[in-house]
């Protein structure tokens, strides 16, 4: 039994890989299905882009790269189809440098491909400009002087969508889709603070508990963490994308990690118990 | 002069940009200096590349350890500049195809693997070895169950119960740690810009 125990205190890693592997992949192919409800901070996200009026300008940055994407790009995608429903303008930028190809799929994918929108006069991709924070403080004195191009070259200043935004006082709010730093709390600290705009963010399950201080202080007012708040966002959108695919392999993966805890638990004081009696 | 000088500027950067913070006067001042930054960020790109180059080539050329890894970088980066430069950025081009095909699995790859290294770090951490560890074990699992839709489906009342964990003792304590980093940044930045902070600059 003390030998059970040992093997089972000292359980080779690779064992517990296998079993995340099946529980991951397992219900890719077998969907469970199971129902969940919408959390306050996501429908505040939600909320608060639908409570603007059809024209409004939105500036969308877009500060993750492609290791982020499973839990940044559904809610991307799901932030570009609401944006798009309810015709709001679209201005992205990005302060990752492999956040501009995505951005650009995405509003392939979504704007143009779904939606039908149009390049420069419905959404616009100004790309990625390199100063982290300098660029956001720029950015509140003059959009169009800190990013003289766009994405594809062309003249911020003579396209459509810009006429008559200089800075963040002529936008509606920001939608900060956030992969680490740059992001989330650099727009709380220089942008929101200081231009006073309505700041909401989407951003992985690890990073989104250092935000619910904002959340709470009203600097912040919605916040999707991770992918559980990335499906959420699409049950109040009403599409079923990557999010909520996702989130039956996400609850299986948890479930065998409680266990792992359990046995590991079990194993430490079996072990501890028979040390005692010896 | 060599100290001073570099002090008096960061001091002079450092008081434009607080003073910006509070007088929208110093705005069209502080955009300049924006713009200088930005530019000399740009500039320390540049550098960075020539520097990777140097670093490479000498041990490509010495055949040092892991050399034919140095030289897949430095391809990689001759083609990224050429294919960037020359070809274009956008959807369809030989740069968005090497971004999409080659480093976006890889980088996905990295960070998927880290669900099978938090499962196993897991199953070794989270020992009850004391009351605090117990605390921290039991919030964790509740947490982990409670923000997946199985939590729900065990317990109606698990999402709102997680939600308060993050709420309430979460917040307190992150907005404690906030604050407590906060006062030392201020101190740290008070320090640096009247000059009694040096190890900016480097050296002894």
């Amino acid at each position: 039994m003390r030998n059970f125990f040992e093997k089972l205190e000292k359980l080779d890693r690779r064992v517990i890989f296998i079993f995340v592997a099946i529980a991951l992949i397992l219900p890719l192919f077998f969907p469970l299905n199971i129902k969940f409800s919408v959390t306050p901070p996501v429908k505040s996200f939600y909320d608060t882009i639908e409570s603007l009026p059809p024209g409004s300008k939105v500036l969308l940055s877009a500060d993750y790269d492609p290791g982020s994407m499973p839990e940044l790009w559904p809610m991307h995608l799901a932030a570009l189809r609401q944006m798009c429903k309810r015709n709001i303008k679209i201005i992205s930028t990005q302060l990752w440098a492999t956040g501009s190809p995505l951005a650009e799929r995405a509003f392939n994918l979504v704007a143009v491909g779904e939606y039908h929108k149009q390049y420069g006069i419905d959404f616009v991709n100004l790309g990625f400009k390199e100063g982290r924070e300098v660029v956001m403080v720029s950015m509140g004195n003059s959009i169009p002087q800190t990013f003289p191009a766009d994405y594809h070259g062309n003249k911020t200043e003579d396209l459509p969508i810009m006429k008559g935004v200089k800075n963040f006082s002529d936008l509606a709010m920001i939608v900060n889709i956030s992969g680490g730093l740059p992001g989330t709390k650099e727009w709380v600290l220089q942008v929101v603070s200081r231009y006073h705009i309505k700041l909401v963010s989407g951003c992985t399950a690890v990073a989104a508990p250092e935000f619910y201080p904002y959340l709470q202080s009203g600097q912040l007012v919605g916040l999707l963490g991770g992918m559980k708040g990335a499906a959420e966002y699409e049950q109040m959108v009403g599409v079923t994308g990557l999010g909520k695919r996702g989130m039956d392999s996400q609850s299986v993966a948890h479930l065998v990690i409680f266990f792992f805890i359990i046995i590991g638990n079990i194993a430490y004081f079996s072990m501890k118990l028979m040390k005692k009696e010896k | 002069m060599r100290r001073e000088v570099p002090v008096i500027i960061c001091f002079l950067a450092g008081a434009l940009f607080i003073g910006n913070y509070f007088s929208p006067k110093l705005q069209p001042v502080a955009q300049v200096v924006n713009q200088w930054a930005i530019i000399c960020i740009a500039f320390a790109y540049v550098l960075g590349v020539a520097n990777i180059f140097r670093i490479n080539y000498q041990v490509i050329t010495r055949k040092g350890k892991d050399w034919i890894y140095k030289v897949v970088l430095i391809v990689g980066l001759i083609l990224m500049i050429y294919l960037g430069i020359f070809r274009g950025v956008k959807e369809g081009t030989a740069f968005n195809w090497v971004f999409m095909n080659a480093i976006y699995p890889m980088q996905a790859t990295m960070f998927a693997l880290l669900a099978f290294y938090i499962a196993s770090a897991a199953f070794r951490a989270f020992r009850i070895r004391s009351w605090e560890a117990a605390l921290l074990g039991i919030t964790a699992v509740l947490v982990m169950i409670g923000r997946v839709p199985l939590g729900e489906a065990v317990w109606k009342e698990f999402p709102p119960f997680t939600e308060w964990i993050m709420n309430v003792p979460q917040l307190a304590a992150k907005r404690a740690i906030m604050i407590g980093a906060a006062l030392g940044a201020i101190s740290t930045g008070l320090k640096v810009l009247i000059g009694l902070e040096k190890t900016y600059m480097g050296g002894e």
